[in-house]
């Protein structure tokens, strides 16, 4: 018997958790082309402050896009839901209020992240000192992982850990892609300029797949082949696709044996299916921003299913 | 009556008898620690609490915000009864909870004690932990205090006394059970060179005694879950410890509603009743449609579901009647009226101060005693006069004027001390003891140990962990 708000709670703490790696990861991302190229520096870290869905709230701390205000945004300030000590934060209170339905092992391994994180970020972070924040907070996140995947049951509240982690992560690969569609458009005139080179580069550094890519992929990187390895690739663990199969084997195990499936699965389904089969210059040609602004509202829709489906709230 | 602490009240140690002679209970422990270095202990001691830290087992302070999660300072010196003291302790307590039982439900039904004239009807009739709504309810198996915790004080080799009964929702279990997981974690040989009665199955005794009393409505196995006020209250850690440790729900005011006359829980697949709730919410706030309608953290007509037997409410409400601490001080004479029998434990001396005698020797000898609110706990709202600044005790003499019916007045005790391990070494200081108590319809079960709560201040008296006191792990010998 699980309670709606241990789902809920569940639910959201591996969303917030997800969502504070990705930032560790776009912030690690922004970093490197900040060191490498100082002239588009200020539109990498607007693009990743944009890819958060922050623009507005950080305009309204910070005159401009510079090193030191963006990274005291994205990892420390607490007045941003979605720094990552707020996130690290949230995600232990909902760890704290769904605690029955974690092993000690889990539960420790959450508290020890805040705990850590905690004294990590409690000055404001250097130049100098931010990879090792950042391979700290990708450390920890990976504990954590480990945890779940090494003590819970493969039961309901596992399923619900797995449909926040994947709902947030295909979230986030889509915004990302979202933020920088312009930059994998064919008809960009800057095709082969290096600049263009180093975008493609940190998006798939934005998603820890530079070398993943190589490997799966000859040549050099190009729109076409990025696009669809992050939308489109099974076996990349942060494509739409990967994670959209995910979300469908989860829903799955929680409607298996009965009778009348909830309307999520059918969501599910639907946009498992828009990412299957498909090929990657029909998408372009259709139009990525569109197809990508599609997803994110037809997964946000999803989202919203699943917390009616399983009576999250009375 | 011994008021103050005088220069020859010298507190009785539990360890070291005069001439630095170890007391019986603590000889073999005592050996141990002569082959340890005060330097491991204390390092130890800081391992001890990075485990607190990492396990979570925190304290909420109310009113302190930048300190919201704290830890209670865990000390490694265990505080040792030998069984004799033992039994002879659990026969008080048992005597005191019947007692205890029979009253509650007297006061709710035929209110025998009071026409007999052995309790002033004022003490029941204008005092708001009495639920008119109880009245002529009978609970699940007749039990109203299905979870007690009797703090006792002792103060010599043979003089144990209770301080407060603690009828409502004692806390502290979850830190009598940490506190033993940590030593046998930092210290494994030492349980095998003293042989200690176990306190781990508290869980088990705890999830058989709320089972033992369904409502008339259940059908089957009992439902059980553990109500919280949430995850901001002070004790929720225990809250979600035991219910862990029990493998019960965990719920919330929000996730229970009134369904076909059962209390029924927001599932993933829709509501289900719950049986029997432990619920760690106060009477007040147990249902806004009976008490406070402002509360959010129960459940709108959950006080209508109890009394028409759909739900087993523990403890049950109403309790408080029989731990205020006027009553408490007719306790003795409660037990005499129900039992029959001499009281086993005594009480702390008490001058009630709706008294106007009380009242006097009170204001007279404020400065030697201990006041407290009728209806506090935690060690808010009390005056240690020994302790008390001029200005405190002008304070309360003034409160205590203008509402004596609200206090209560005892000298101040001199608890027995146990050493704690300090910078320096081994140290004396003061400590009281909760045990945790089970009732069940047919049984008392009473966990061999206890929380025991230490000052850590040298020659303070106030063992609360909300006002900087400790813990210790007890150990009850088997022996």
């Amino acid at each position: 018997m699980v309670l709606g708000r241990t789902a809920d709670g569940l639910f959201w703490m591996f969303r917030y958790l997800e969502r504070s790696e990705n930032t560790a990861r776009l912030v690690g991302a922004g970093l490197r082309i900040a060191l490498t190229r100082s002239r588009s520096g200020a539109e990498e870290w607007s693009s990743i402050i944009s890819t958060a869905g922050a623009t507005d709230a950080f305009l309204a701390r910070h005159a401009s896009y510079e090193f030191d205000g963006v990274v005291e945004f994205m990892l420390r300030d607490r007045s941003n839901p979605s720094s990552v000590m707020s996130l690290i934060e949230a995600a232990r209170n909902n760890a704290r209020s769904v605690r029955t339905a974690l092993t000690s092992e889990v539960w420790e391994a959450t508290n020890e992240t805040w705990m850590s994180l905690r004294n990590a970020l409690k000055t404001p972070v250097t130049h100098h000192g931010l990879p090792e924040v950042l391979s700290l907070i990708r450390q920890q996140s990976a504990y954590v992982r480990g945890a779940l995947h090494g003590t819970m049951l493969r039961n309901e509240m596992f399923n619900f850990a797995r449909l926040g982690t994947f709902l947030e992560r295909a979230d986030n690969t889509a915004r990302i892609l979202d933020v920088k569609y312009y930059v994998l458009l064919p008809s960009v005139v800057h095709v082969g300029a290096p600049i263009d080179n180093v975008q493609w580069e940190t998006i798939l550094r934005s998603v820890s797949a530079e070398h993943a890519y190589d490997w799966l992929n000859e040549g050099d990187p190009d729109p076409a082949g990025i696009a669809r390895f992050l939308i489109l690739d099974g076996r990349m663990p942060r494509s739409m696709a990967f994670c959209c199969k995910q979300i469908l084997e989860n829903l799955r195990h929680l409607e298996a044996d009965l009778p009348d499936p909830a309307p999520s699965l059918a969501l599910a389904q639907e946009l498992s299916d828009s990412l299957r089969r498909r090929d990657i210059k029909d998408v372009l040609e259709d139009g990525l921003h569109d197809f990508i602004q599609e997803f994110i509202s037809k997964l946000g829709k999803l989202g919203g299913q699943i917390e009616t489906d399983y009576q999250f709230h009375a | 009556m011994a008021t103050s602490m005088d220069k020859e009240d010298i507190p009785f140690d539990e360890m070291f008898m005069a001439g630095n002679k170890i007391r019986r209970p603590y000889s073999g422990y005592h050996h141990w620690l002569e082959g340890q270095h005060t330097r491991r202990l204390q390092q130890k001691s800081s391992e001890a609490d990075a485990l607190f830290r990492s396990v979570g087992v925190t304290f909420n302070v109310y009113g302190n915000k930048d300190a919201d999660e704290r830890l209670i300072p865990f000390d490694i010196i265990p505080r040792i009864i030998s069984a004799a003291e033992w039994s002879k302790l659990t026969r008080g307590i048992e005597q005191r909870i019947r007692a205890i039982n029979s009253f509650l439900h007297d006061i709710y039904h035929r209110q025998e004690i009071i026409r007999a004239g052995k309790l002033p009807a004022k003490l029941i009739t204008g005092n708001s932990a009495f639920l008119p709504q109880m009245i002529g309810v009978t609970p699940p198996g007749h039990v109203y205090t299905h979870i007690v915790g009797t703090d006792i004080i002792r103060t010599d080799e043979n003089e144990f006394l209770v301080l407060e009964d603690n009828a409502r929702t004692p806390s502290g279990v979850s830190y009598m059970l940490q506190n033993r997981e940590t030593m046998l974690q930092m210290f494994p040989d030492l349980f095998s060179a003293v042989s200690v009665r176990p306190v781990s199955d508290y869980p088990r005794h705890l999830r058989r005694c709320l089972s033992d009393c369904p409502p008339a409505r259940c059908e089957g196995r009992p439902v059980i879950g553990v109500l919280t006020p949430g995850i901001h209250n002070s004790a929720y850690f225990e809250h979600a410890f035991l219910a862990n440790q029990m493998g019960v729900e965990l719920v919330e005011g929000q996730d229970l509603r009134v369904v076909d006359g059962r209390i029924a829980m927001r599932t993933i697949r829709g509501y289900v009743p719950v049986d029997v709730l432990y619920r760690r919410v106060d009477d007040d706030f147990l249902d806004p449609l009976n008490f406070r309608p402002d509360s959010l953290l129960g459940v709108a007509g959950i006080l209508d579901v109890y009394r028409a037997g759909g739900v087993t409410l523990v403890n049950a409400p109403g309790t408080g009647i029989a731990d205020d601490k006027a009553i408490y001080s007719y306790i003795p004479d409660i037990i005499r009226f129900y039992t029959g029998e001499a009281p086993l434990l005594g009480n702390v001396p008490t001058w009630r101060c709706s008294e106007p005698d009380h009242l006097a020797y009170a204001l007279e000898n404020l400065s030697d005693l201990v006041v407290k609110e009728i209806h506090g706990s935690g060690g808010y709202g009390m005056l240690v006069g020994p302790a008390a600044s001029k200005q405190e005790l002008a304070d309360f003499r003034q409160l205590l004027s203008s509402r004596p019916d609200n206090y209560i007045a005892q000298p101040t005790m001199c608890l027995s001390t146990v050493p704690i391990l300090a910078r320096s070494g081994l140290a004396p200081r003061h400590v009281d003891l909760r045990p945790f108590v089970l009732v069940s319809p047919d049984r008392i079960h009473i966990s061999p140990g206890g929380l025991t709560r230490v000052a850590l201040k040298e020659g303070s008296l106030v063992v609360n962990s909300s006002q900087g006191g400790g813990t210790k792990d007890t150990w009850v010998l088997e022996d």
